[in-house]
């Protein structure tokens, strides 16, 4: 089975459990995804099942890439192809389809999203700086200041700046699927998932968890 | 299907349909399911509802009653399994949403008028 499976961001609401607490859940739209590529050891170094996602039309699709899912035996064009690490390829074939069936009830995962981009953004809401006072004659109010001690006379490699935040690969550690539904291909995921609704997401099993 | 449209229908399934329209100056009675001991049974909460919540399945009102003097303010999710019933006694005449200048009035000042 598949460690994990792609998906879009569609948001967050809540649903109520058995008894009775109310939990807050993130909609995950996921699969179904197609193997395309099967990477071994003999020919590629590892072991990995490369699946795509999210049909789109023939317009869309770059040449190199049509190529490539023809090649695979799927019938639809997708756009997104992700590689999921696996230590045995065996049961995978080639335009293979996998659905949110991989998941159940209860199970421990994490969801790695591209963040909602800030732009460039200062100290105060990139590493929550203090700030100063924004009253009492302050001239100042959000300015980072000092960078540093005099006595080396350079400020060290890694100071915390302003500068761009956000738009990068992050992983939601912890999370639990609360409910599958496989008919129309949705996971609700405990919790808040990274990036923007309509974004991708992989959902992927916890390494050592149930 | 919109992304709206798919979270509309998967909240859909825990909402309850035949809530009764409730405003703030309510005066109600809500039947809470109470899990003591591994038994289940109803407490009754009575008060005048002094705030209400609209979010879909999180829709929630704040109620206010007076309990051995001392005020008491509980928060509802009507949704929730737990409630297992919610009355309307009484709909109150207020001009406000939210009636939080209550916590400040006592006796007689904290009346509301009935709306007929």
């Amino acid at each position: 089975m598949l460690p994990g499976i792609l998906g879009t961001k569609i948001g967050m609401t809540h649903v109520f459990s058995e008894d009775g607490r109310m939990i807050p859940v993130t909609v995950i739209e996921a699969g179904p995804v197609y193997v395309t590529q099967i990477k071994t050891d003999d020919k590629d170094g590892y072991t990995a099942v490369q699946v795509g996602f999210q049909e789109i039309s023939d317009k869309n699709l770059s040449f190199p890439k049509f190529g490539h899912l023809k090649k695979a035996g799927v019938k639809s064009n997708l756009r997104h192809l992700r590689e999921f690490r696996v230590d045995k390829t065996d049961g995978y074939e080639m335009g293979q389809e996998i659905k949110t069936d991989i998941f159940s009830e209860g199970d421990d995962v994490d969801v790695i999203g591209t963040s909602k981009g800030r732009g460039f953004a200062g100290g105060v809401k990139r590493y929550h700086f203090k700030g100063q006072h924004m009253t009492h004659g302050y001239m100042t109010h959000r300015r980072p200041l000092s960078s540093g001690a005099t006595g080396p006379q350079r400020v060290f490699k890694g100071t915390r700046k302003p500068g761009h935040m956000g738009d990068e690969r992050v992983t939601q550690t912890g999370l639990k699927v609360v409910k599958v539904d496989a008919e129309r291909n949705l996971i609700l995921v405990s919790g808040s998932v990274p990036g923007a609704n309509g974004c991708l997401v992989t959902v992927n099993k916890t390494k050592g968890g149930k | 299907m919109s992304k709206q449209a798919i979270l509309d229908s998967v909240a859909k399934p825990y909402m309850k349909d035949d809530l009764p329209d409730i405003r703030p100056g309510d005066t109600v009675r809500a039947h809470v399911k109470v899990r003591e001991a591994g038994k289940e049974r109803i407490q009754i909460f009575e008060g005048l509802v002094i705030a209400e919540r609209n979010g879909g399945v999180a829709q929630n009102v704040t109620v206010r009653k007076i309990s051995n003097g001392v005020g008491v303010e509980r928060t509802f999710p009507l949704h929730s399994p737990n409630v297992a019933k919610f009355e309307v006694l009484r709909h109150g005449k207020v001009r406000r949403a939210k009636l939080y200048y209550l916590r400040d009035k006592v006796g007689k000042a904290a009346r509301i008028e009935e709306k007929r």
